[in-house]
């Protein structure tokens, strides 16, 4: 059996990384997954199983089935309504079976569950796989410099998928059976509870993960105050602005915009980097996006080098032309 | 407020890797190395928060013996001293074995009679990617567990000491409580949490300091307390590690300057995110 645990966004809506990490499951882990150490049973289907805790819209089922998930187990507590890592987790390992695979997407969110998981299960656990097959599991190491294949052993195996590690596809819509359960749920699993939350614009980074078109800058635009080109295009593309780790670090924009190993991983139809070199770490941001375009003075730069297309120059002469020159189509 | 950091010592990668002669590791001779980000933020956080409570910063790192540079570097911006688990080759522990390690430190320092309010870690390694340890270590101390917190202080003025009940070891339970704040999927997420307490910590909340001279200085001297660590009991269940496909550049160059614009405008018109 293999098992999703599927996040939902504030408007009960499927997230991208959960439908990715269901048509992992549905791809990559076909009848109950690869033919490792493992004796993993699964139905015949191969069809994933999905866990949804809280609000359960109807167009989340239906998005559910288009992703070819048969059965969804519903959790719904008042004491699950705020997050809580320790009492949410008991409550995927109350109806997730004792064997097979249960995985989630490598969120923040999916990265703790499964964590808290396979330690209340006495299971190892893979992050950031992205792949499976007859000799075991692929996942990132070194911010995607480098794979681990690893074998793991046990009755469950616990996984968290590696942002994009495919693309989201729907399949043959089934209808799938929704099982509504009732739950204890322990005090001392209610200890780290979220108390509130405040919602800040600076915060939000769903925007710069959905968005078709991402404008990054880096260090080349020279200070707090040389975003004004970039941004324009930004706004031009209807996109989001994406940094490297040297601007969050240099407290010119806020970490909620940082794209890299330790941001946001995006996966837009294009990433227009403007003075960014391409480190590693923020190239394992970056792994998703359909088209890659630098701008960037240093012609042998490694984004330049694994740049769909490029324009050798000044970002700022070279930007601020790009906006007059959409400007001057618009017109 | 007495907060344990746990730091790992990673190669620092700027460029692509090679593979060592086993190809289960990557060879590791031409790189520097450095604490992975999350784990500057740890130790910023930590020295921030035992510098508001009146209480004392201790780094750990499990690894070789070369590791203690990187507990030195903690030590050179605020930390008072450092405790080196020395494993000639950490790549052979899983992360459960990690924070079994560090577990056993935490009960035999309590035993010792140092017991720490807090024990912090990065979210996870710039090497593994693990995300684990931190709520593994949580499990076997018995604490709570946060993770993806940005900042903490210290709720309602509380010093964050204090005594109730037995430690790990049974030395004396610290009490207290904490608030932390961490990004969520809908904002700031703000938990109260009872110390003690494991807090696995992301970037971004703090800026890591940089050392100054009188801390380099205190560094040289500061002391570092060693252990040896045990053998994994479960072990690392890699089987080998790869190398990403070397694609060839295959870069269109639309030109140079501003001139190039207008081809570049043409390549987003035809990918279609032009706003109407």
């Amino acid at each position: 059996m293999t098992v999703v645990y599927v996040e939902t966004d504030p408007a009960g809506e499927v997230t991208l990384t959960s439908a990715e990490a269901i048509t992992f499951a549905r791809q990559l882990l076909p009848d109950g997954g690869p033919d490792t150490s493992r004796e993993v049973a699964a139905p015949p289907s191969g069809s994933p199983e999905g866990v949804v805790i809280g609000q359960l819209s109807d167009s989340a089922v239906a998005e559910l089935g288009r992703l070819g998930v048969s059965v969804i187990h519903h959790l719904e507590h008042p004491d699950l309504a705020e997050y809580s890592a320790a009492a949410w987790a008991q409550a995927i390992v109350d109806i997730t079976p004792e064997s097979g695979t249960l995985l989630a997407s490598g969120t923040p969110r999916g990265m703790e569950l499964m964590a808290h998981v396979a330690v209340r299960t006495g299971q190892r656990m893979a992050a950031n796989v992205i792949g499976a097959d007859e000799e075991g599991l692929l996942r990132q190491v070194h911010g995607g410099t480098a794979f681990e294949r690893l074998r793991l052993d046990g009755e469950l195996h616990v996984l968290t998928i590696a942002g994009h590690a495919c693309n989201p596809e729907e399949t043959t819509p089934v209808t799938p059976e929704v099982y509504d359960y009732e739950l204890d749920v322990a005090e001392a699993d209610l200890a780290t509870r979220v108390q509130r939350t405040e919602a800040e614009a600076a915060d939000d980074a769903s925007g710069l993960t959905s968005a078709r078109a991402v404008v990054g800058a880096g260090r080349g635009v020279g200070s707090e105050n040389g975003f004004s080109e970039v941004l324009e295009l930004v706004d031009h593309l209807g996109g989001a602005l994406g940094v490297s780790r040297v601007v969050t670090g240099l407290g010119w924009r806020p970490h909620a915009e940082q794209v890299g190993q330790t941001g946001s991983r995006i996966s837009p139809d294009v990433y227009i980097a403007c003075g960014i070199s391409g480190a590693i770490q923020h190239m394992a941001g970056i792994e998703g996006a359909k088209t890659l375009v630098a701008i960037n003075s240093d012609e042998e730069s490694t984004m330049v080098q694994r740049a769909d297309y490029a324009i050798i120059g000044d970002l700022h002469e070279v930007v601020g032309a790009v906006n007059e020159e959409i400007v001057r189509r618009k017109q | 407020m007495n907060i344990l950091v746990c730091i790992k010592r990673v190669p620092d990668i700027a460029g692509s890797v090679v593979l060592d002669d086993t190809g289960t590791g990557i060879d590791e001779s031409g790189l520097g190395h450095t604490m992975s980000s999350h784990e500057e933020c740890a130790v910023e956080l930590a020295i921030q928060t035992a510098a508001a409570t009146a209480g004392t910063v201790t780094v750990l790192t499990v690894g070789p013996t070369e590791a203690v540079e990187q507990l030195r570097a903690a030590v050179a911006v605020g930390a008072n001293d450092g405790i080196l688990v020395e494993a000639a080759d950490p790549s052979v522990f899983a992360p459960e074995d990690i924070a079994q390690v560090i577990g056993d430190v935490v009960r035999d320092r309590a035993e010792a009679g140092q017991t720490f309010d807090l024990v912090l870690t990065g979210d996870d390694a710039a090497d593994t990617g693990d995300f684990q340890v931190g709520i593994r270590l949580a499990y076997d101390l018995g604490y709570p567990a946060l993770t993806n917190i940005q900042t903490i202080s210290a709720a309602d003025g509380d010093s964050g000491t204090g005594g109730s009940g037995p430690a790990p070891g049974g030395g004396e339970r610290s009490s207290g409580r904490i608030e932390a704040r961490g990004i969520g999927p809908a904002g700031t997420e703000i938990f109260a949490l009872d110390l003690p307490a494991v807090i696995a910590v992301h970037e971004g909340g703090v800026d890591p300091r940089y050392p100054s001279i009188t801390g380099r200085m205190k560094a040289k001297k500061a002391t570092i307390v060693e252990y040896d660590a045990p053998e994994p009991g479960t072990g690392n269940p890699r089987i080998r590690l790869e190398l990403p496909e070397v694609k060839a550049s295959s870069v269109t160059i639309l030109g140079e300057g501003p001139e190039a614009a207008p081809a570049l405008v043409d390549v987003l018109e035809e990918i279609g995110v032009m706003r109407p």
